[in-house]
């Protein structure tokens, strides 16, 4: 039988999926970040030569992406513990829509500091 | 039946027929004003094919039997008025969703209420015989709790629209968790220690993702999400507390 339900296009559907999604895309991340990280263990220049790197304007762009990611799911984890550990709030989507300018907001500061 | 919106306008209906595996069969059906979408199935079993199966009783939104699938979403076919689903002229009608079908439109519920038991959703009453009304303040805090979640029929519209039951058959469900957080909240109730024990498992309330299916498609306009959610913290103060 057709399994693929259209029950999930809400607020609430859709802040479970960027929480998913974006721990997900930390989870990748990781790697690379320890990678990177240990780089210093090798010396000076293999870090600093990987800094310069960064310093490129779409590196920049995609660094937004990441750190957009990281406050997407650190805002969608502080209003699951509101959900599970505070007396309920019937405003859910005010969370989640705080919770979403707060990532948005936190991109863009990361982005006007890097140019 | 009242007047035709339109001279000669016509729904097509696409009913699922068979068990798990089946097809949908094409019915063409007038389109009326005010119809509802147990009206066009009626329509459909009494004059065009009596072999097609279904469930009602009431028909004013009081059983919850005649619940099913329209057009992808869980709904009370006797609240729902078809010129609020229709798509493009089309309305698609299927059984109820995470429930095994028996034939047709109708499911097999007895799992559902299987899990009502298992998630303890039996009142434990702590003065058996008493002829005494209890005397419970409405405003208290817990009554008021309990009051909230009360008024659940048990129609399976949360069940289907769940996607923690799809990905585990063994979570205990929106209703029957909301059900056992009303017997939490019941000062009457003899076991209520019990009740959270029996929803403190792998597949109960912590299971919940929150997604808020439950809360989106209740045609009571009930809140399982905000039940599952106080059982999440009466667990886990319990279980702080040594007495999970």
């Amino acid at each position: 039988m057709n399994r693929n339900w259209p029950t999930r296009n809400h607020p609430t559907y859709w802040a479970f999926v960027l929480h998913r999604v974006s721990g997900l895309g930390l989870a990748l991340f990781l790697p690379a970040h320890f990678y990177v990280l240990a780089l210093a263990l090798k010396g000076e220049a293999a870090l600093d030569s990987f800094l310069r790197w960064t310093e490129y304007p779409m590196v920049k762009i995609a660094e937004t992406g990441l750190v957009i990611l990281l406050a997407i799911h650190m805002a969608g984890g502080l209003r699951l513990l509101a959900l599970e550990f505070l007396p309920w709030r019937d405003w859910q989507k005010t969370l989640i829509a705080a919770a979403s300018g707060f990532a948005l907001m936190v991109g863009l500061v990361f982005l006007l500091r890097a140019y | 039946m009242s007047e035709q919106t339109k001279a000669g306008a016509t729904i097509t209906v696409e009913i699922w027929r068979g068990r798990e595996d089946g097809h949908f069969d094409s019915f063409s059906v007038p389109h009326e004003e005010k119809q509802t979408i147990l009206d066009v199935v009626t329509y459909i079993q009494r004059r065009i094919d009596p072999t097609v199966s279904y469930r009602f009783a009431c028909r004013i939104g009081m059983c919850g039997s005649c619940a099913m699938m329209v057009n992808g979403a869980p709904r009370w076919t006797c609240r729902t008025h078809a010129s609020k689903v229709l798509k493009d002229g089309k309305i698609r009608l299927q059984p109820l969703r995470n429930l095994p079908v028996i034939k047709d439109l109708v499911t097999d519920m007895t799992v559902f209420f299987d899990k009502w038991q298992k998630a303890g959703g039996r009142f434990e009453p702590s003065q058996p015989g008493s002829q005494e009304f209890a005397e419970v303040s409405p405003e208290s805090k817990e009554r008021a709790a309990a009051s909230a979640g009360i008024e659940c029929i048990g129609c399976g519209v949360c069940y289907a629209a769940c996607d923690v039951v799809a990905w585990n058959p063994d979570y205990l469900g929106p209703a029957q968790l909301n059900r056992a957080w009303t017997l939490v909240n019941d000062v009457r109730d003899a076991d209520r220690k019990g009740h959270l024990a029996a929803v403190a498992v792998d597949a109960g309330c912590h299971a919940c993702h929150s997604h808020q299916n439950c809360t989106r498609y209740c045609p009571k306009s009930l809140n399982p999400t905000a039940s599952i959610a106080g059982l999440k913290r009466a667990t886990m103060t319990a279980a702080l507390k040594g007495d999970l």
